[in-house]
């Protein structure tokens, strides 16, 4: 794993959780809760984020489990770091870890992907072939980019010919940085947008605008730099207030907006994108353009019957109960993370939010009881506004903004200390996260 | 930020530095501020003229703490957006500055026995 450089000091520990140093007065910490003697059999599907913390969490509370997690991935990526590595101030090494890093040595490991789940026979099988039959399912897989849905497009185009796609992985974050700098010396028009569908982190592609802006004007060249934001319908964010807030933002930094636009297709020979709005199709020209492509839950999850009926019907995100995140109609399955069908809440800090929360359920039901953690939606987006400074936003379901710090830290003033808990603070409780021990 | 409990804060400190080196900053402070009590109790008095060259130090304290934190961080001054910043950045150049203060008072109270002041 990745340390921050011996240089850092105990003094800037105290600057990123400085606001929390109140509350730890107030919260000693609770008693770890006493391990479960259990025989049941857990599969785990995806060592992401939420998969690898759940299955260090379990491995811990659980005595005589059979724990048994699948992914392919040799790789394990911190997401939130893609941002910094696209505006260059990482490198894409920054967000890059192995999977068997993280992973304590009681959960067995399948190197494999899911290839199929049956929730009537309770077992999941790989793409080698290895059946697992299980008493809990712990669906943690993530989302599927569909890149193929925007066409003209291709993934081997990205860090060329002015086109960035920063949510592809580390190095294509790293390669759109390469075309946003070249696309800042040159000037032109730029295009940065979200697709229709439910997304990870709604807040990364204002996050993008924001720094090409503040780019462009470290540069000297703001005045040769046209940004605008394609946004998918009349709105900015999903919360309301922080939607005003950002349309207040764009208007001081002179970054123009596009509602109702939703890319269909690039054509990187004119440099033109096609998006498609309520008065028909539109061009748009562009000399730096971002993709980022419409997303659902992974095809294995789509096609396990597992999924919504009648919502995100294109999508296919896990029919949970928004609460206590288990199946609807299957009992001993839960969801973690990104494809859970819940409204808000495809961040790691959600991701952070659901652990207790399905581990009590899932802990009661072995016990035979019933589970009392609930989950309200908390979603939470460092939202940076320039190299220095971030907005620290968090909400939940209702769209209420749920400041950590209370008094303290306004989440809608751009501040430095929030840039520091991005900065420093951040991948630090991701990664203790992942050990589940945050 | 959920369950923000000392068991979480100390998980994220030993991240962001290493185990290791976490708990030798710990030690090292905790040595410095002991050395520090060591020798007020030793000595049964505050020597006025090493606490004059402290407190020269805790300007340079407090300078070198803020110029740290801007170092290590993608940041500067003009980055200081709000109430919370300056109290923050304030709050560093105190601890600079009192860091400063005993560890200058503690080696000079360690490099010179009782005494050498009143000679």
């Amino acid at each position: 794993m990745s340390r921050i450089p011996v240089g850092a000091a105990s003094r800037r520990t105290f600057l990123g959780l400085a606001g929390g140093l109140a509350a730890l007065a107030a919260a000693p910490g609770p008693a770890r809760a006493q391990t479960v003697q259990t025989k049941a059999r857990i599969v785990i599907l995806g060592a992401g984020a939420g998969g690898t913390a759940f299955a260090n969490r379990l491995a811990r509370r659980l005595d005589g489990a059979t724990i048994t997690i699948v992914d392919g991935r040799q790789e394990h990526w911190y997401q939130p770091g893609f941002t910094l590595i696209a505006a260059g101030l990482k490198p894409a090494a920054y967000s890059v870890t192995r999977t068997t890093d993280w992973l304590p040595q009681a959960v067995r490991l399948i190197p494999e992907h899911a290839a199929a789940i049956d929730p009537v026979a309770k077992s999941v099988t790989t793409t080698g072939g290895t059946r697992l039959e299980y008493d809990y399912l712990i669906v943690a897989t993530g989302l599927a980019l569909d890149w193929d849905a925007v066409e003209g497009f291709s993934t081997d185009m990205i860090g060329q010919n002015g086109i960035g796609a920063h949510y592809h992985s580390p190095q294509a974050a790293e390669a759109t940085f390469r075309a946003m700098d070249a696309f800042v010396s040159r000037g032109g028009n730029a295009l940065i947008g979200r697709p229709a569908t439910e997304m990870k982190c709604a807040g990364a592609p204002l996050k993008l605008a924001f720094l090409l802006e503040d780019m462009a004007t470290r540069k000297g060249n703001r005045a040769n730099v046209s940004i605008t934001y394609t946004a998918q319908n009349k709105t900015l964010f999903g919360v309301p207030i922080v939607s005003e807030k950002v349309r207040m933002l764009f208007g001081e930094r002179g970054i123009a907006t596009a509602y109702d636009h939703v890319l269909k297709s690039i054509d990187p020979a004119r440099k033109v994108a096609t998006y498609a709005t309520p008065d028909g199709d539109r061009d748009l020209p562009w000399d730096f353009i971002n993709v980022i492509p419409p997303q659902r839950a992974p095809q294995v999850v789509r096609e396990s019957g597992l999924s919504w009926a009648d919502k995100w019907v294109d999508q296919g995100w896990l029919e949970v109960d928004q609460k206590t995140l288990r199946h609807l109609r299957h009992p001993e399955v839960f969801a973690i993370g990104d494809v859970a069908g819940v409204p808000k809440g495809k961040t790691a800090a959600s991701v952070k939010w659901h652990q207790p929360v399905v581990e009590d359920h899932l802990v009661a039901q072995i016990q035979g009881r019933e589970g009392r953690e609930t989950f309200n939606g908390y979603t939470s987006c460092p939202l940076i506004t320039r190299v220095g400074r971030a907005m620290l936003i968090e909400f939940d379901y209702k769209d209420n903004l749920v400041p950590s710090f209370p008094g303290i830290i306004p989440p809608l003033e751009e501040l430095w200390i929030s840039w520091l808990m991005k900065e420093v603070a951040l991948k630090a409780t991701y990664n203790a996260m992942l050990r589940g021990d945050a | 930020m959920k369950d923000l409990t000392l068991t979480t804060l100390l998980a994220v400190f030993e991240e962001m530095f290493g185990r290791s080196l976490f708990w030798a900053l710990v030690g090292l402070a905790a040595l410095v501020t002991l050395l520090y009590l060591y020798v007020l109790v030793r000595d049964r008095a505050v020597s006025w003229r090493k606490f004059l060259l402290a407190q020269l130090a805790m300007p340079l304290g407090a300078i070198a703490a803020v110029w740290f934190v801007f170092a290590i961080t993608r940041s500067g001054l003009t980055d200081i957006g709000g109430a919370i910043d300056l109290i923050v950045l304030l709050g560093i150049a105190a601890a600079g500055a009192v860091g400063a203060a005993i560890l200058v008072y503690t080696v000079q109270s360690l490099l010179h026995r009782p005494g050498a002041d009143r000679a």
